[in-house]
């Protein structure tokens, strides 16, 4: 299918932007230009919207194989499309964990079989995520692994870290550092502060992050090598991350949605959907990551898109799974709370949630040119809609924001020059 | 006057005139207890259910107590005894009471937020019995009626609060009681038993039980659980009777007519001595009363208001 793009207004930070007209052919991006025409290609007029190069979800949790009733993949990537996303980077917390060939290839099988985006596997550091022996990174690169991360079981150990950062080395792979030193978390299920006090849960210090932060920076430094840390969530790690990088530390990091859009206020109330790990700080730190993206220490804005049954979240404050089904108002939270919040321009927005991401994982997109795959992303930032997890595509219906009224919503979703989604509906 | 919400889950939000038309109405109450009048009609026709996740021989036996004087029909589950084991969650244990008709249920359960959750999906009245380390409301009114029958307003009065603040669902109570009525709480303990930014509440904290003390016009321990000097937070219970027990000496710094209070169970020796416990100034027993007395007026109001 051949498609002629009209009169969108391009934002395509790493190539050509402004009001262009963009011919899709075979998969791929044929042309672009001022005013195309082409007889025998199918023309969407996309006036009033602004069209990007496909986003990219470098941290979700797609949770198949294993825990299929709370997402697949076929269900994972579709709420992705919806989220206007082309590419999502999966977690390897399945089961079995992804640290074998096996369930890479079984995952990448599935995404090419029933998945309607770009799916890209994320292998554990360590065997079984337990911390103990790396896993085989090597072969794990081979068999189609882009980075590597034990996720929410952080390697605890600074040796075995020590150990997978030089290692992953011979790979040029990328180590992402959910930053979380279990022992300060203790039993704590939100940020420990004066919400904390008020609502008697048992708080997490923000010391168990930022700890971890500093030690993964002090690693990246001495061994001369790159890190990826993982949704940032407070000032203090911002702060580190924006020292190391002045230092000429070779780190890249993320922050998530909801660590700029809410703050632990919004526990209030008890809503398990408010439980997530990082937990939601306080407002200081919420200006934190919006400097901290504003002036590019923060590299990149990922979901977490971590579904769970409703089942697992309509309990006890504390007997909660911690996590948020993101992907279906990433965009909105961003455009609304970053751009019209004037932390970011929207080419910045479109950096840090295309551009960045493909550099960080050395994966194709993150730009529009000939030749380049026809992974598209159009959205109109003047629409206001209210957010109703009614009508996610994810299985997960376990997200805060449900009845906010947010801007910016996702038109059209592009991969590989086929419409996967448009107008409300996935299409394929 | 009615009271706004159809439960009972916290004093955080009780404005202060509900807390006063509860706290009077527990004082017409007690007037029965005092004469021996342990059958009135307030209740009759009301189903009240209590839900204890948690061991508890105090607070569930005055709610029993309190629902049997008043001729309700009662009924308690305890965890271990109940589907609970089986595990059933909250909501569906809840539910099922609701549809056989209770029109109060009080949970007391270990983990905060839980009688939040359980109020979201019944009809039923919820109290909350002591949710955590959240809340124990019930017992923060008691402790006001308490502090009310000894001095009337508690507008500007001290209340020096010993102990294990951090883990205290009853603390927690008391500070927003406290404040909402305006007296002046200080807390004091081991910089590891206080809540993070608990300043920001309103109350003042002092690691200095002397000055806590000092000038205070009511003295309150708390129980210090022996579990917490295992998970380190203090390094000996000779060390936290040294620096923090209320004792004698210590009571001497407050002001004359102070009272001692404590929510019980008390480990005598540790947070404080017997002889503060059982001394003139204490009305650790008068507060068991109380503790009736308070549950009956709230039982009363909550169903007057479910019938209203």
């Amino acid at each position: 299918m051949k498609y002629l793009l009209k009169n969108a207004d391009v934002v395509n930070p790493a190539g050509e932007s402004g009001r262009l007209d963009i011919l899709v052919d075979e998969g791929r991006v044929a042309h672009m230009a001022a005013q195309i025409a082409c007889a025998d290609a199918q023309e969407i007029d996309l006036e009033g919207t602004n069209l990007m190069p496909g986003l990219i979800d470098m941290h979700s949790h797609l949770r198949e194989p294993g825990y299929e009733y709370k997402e697949t993949i076929a269900t994972g990537t579709r709420a992705a499309a919806a989220g206007g996303f082309t590419a999502v980077a999966a977690m390897p917390n399945t089961y079995p964990v992804c640290d074998s060939e096996a369930v890479v290839a079984q995952i990448l099988e599935k995404a090419r079989a029933e998945g309607v985006v770009k799916v890209y596997p994320i292998a554990a550091i360590t065997k079984g995520q337990k911390g103990e022996e790396l896993a085989e990174m090597g072969l794990l690169r081979a068999a189609g692994a882009v980075a590597f991360s034990d996720d929410g079981q952080p390697v605890e150990d600074p040796r075995m870290m020590r150990l997978g950062l030089q290692y992953a080395k011979n790979f040029d792979a990328l180590l992402i550092s959910h930053c979380e030193d279990k022992r300060l978390v203790g039993n704590g299920v939100m940020n420990e502060g004066i919400m904390s006090a008020k609502l008697g849960l048992a708080g997490i210090s923000r010391a168990g992050e930022e700890a971890m932060v500093s030690r993964e920076l002090i690693l990246a430094e001495t061994l001369h090598t790159r890190v990826h840390i993982a949704h940032v969530s407070t000032r203090l790690s911002v702060e580190l991350i924006r020292q190391a990088k002045k230092r000429g530390v070779r780190v890249s990091a993320e922050t998530c949605p909801h660590y700029f859009a809410a703050t632990e206020e919004l526990v209030e109330g008890y809503d398990a959907n408010t439980r997530v790990n990082p937990p939601l700080r306080t407002e200081d730190d919420r200006q934190a990551i919006l400097e901290g993206l504003h002036d590019g220490t923060l590299d990149v804005i990922a979901t977490d898109h971590a579904p769970h049954h409703r089942d697992e979240k309509l309990v006890e404050y504390s007997l909660a799974a911690s996590g948020i089904a993101g992907f279906e108002t990433a965009f909105g939270l961003s455009y609304t709370h970053c751009v019209l919040g004037g932390a970011l321009g929207l080419e910045e927005l479109v950096q840090r949630m295309s551009v960045a991401p493909a550099r960080v994982l050395g994966v194709e997109g993150g730009v529009l040119a000939a030749g380049k795959p026809a992974d598209i992303t159009v959205a109109d930032c003047r629409q206001e809609y209210t957010v109703d997890v009614a009508s996610f595509y994810s299985k997960g219906r376990n997200n805060p924001f449900d009845g906010w009224r947010l801007t910016g919503k996702i038109r059209m979703t592009m991969v590989d020059g086929k419409i996967v989604y448009r107008d409300g509906a996935v299409v394929i | 006057m009615a009271l706004r919400n159809k439960d009972l889950l916290g004093l955080r939000d009780v404005p202060r005139e509900e807390i006063q038309e509860i706290l009077t109405t527990a004082g017409q109450m007690k007037q029965f207890l005092t004469n021996n009048q342990k059958k009135t009609p307030h209740l009759q026709g009301k189903s009240i259910v209590t839900l204890f996740y948690e061991n508890s021989t105090r607070t569930r036996m005055s709610f029993e107590l309190a629902s049997k004087y008043m001729s309700a029909a009662a009924a308690n589950i305890s965890a271990s005894a109940s589907s609970v084991q089986k595990g059933e969650t909250l909501i569906d244990t809840g539910c099922t009471l609701d549809m056989m008709g209770a029109d109060v249920i009080i949970i007391r359960h270990p983990l905060a937020g839980a009688p939040h959750l359980l109020a979201k999906h019944v009809r039923s009245s919820v109290i909350n019995a002591g949710d955590g380390m959240n809340e124990h409301p019930t017992q923060a009114l008691l402790d006001l009626f308490t502090m009310q029958e000894a001095f009337g307003s508690l507008e500007g009065r001290k209340v020096a609060i010993v102990g294990d603040v951090a883990h205290s669902r009853v603390a927690r109570s008391n500070i927003w009681g406290l404040v909402t009525m305006g007296a002046r709480p200080v807390l004091a303990a081991p910089e590891t038993l206080i809540p993070m930014d608990m300043a920001q509440l309103g109350v003042d904290i002092d690691h200095d039980v002397d000055k806590a003390v000092r000038d205070a016009d009511v003295v309150m321990g708390l129980r210090m659980q022996l579990e917490r000097q295992q998970a380190g937070l203090f390094p000996s219970v000779r060390e936290y009777t040294r620096y923090f027990a209320l004792d004698e000496r210590r009571l001497a710094l407050a002001k004359p007519g102070t009272i001692v209070m404590h929510p019980g169970p008390m480990n005598r020796g540790v947070e404080m001595t017997s002889a503060l416990a059982d001394g003139e100034s204490s009305r650790v027993r008068e507060q068991v009363t109380n503790g009736l007395a308070v549950r009956m007026a709230l039982l009363f109001l909550l169903t007057r208001r479910t019938a209203q």
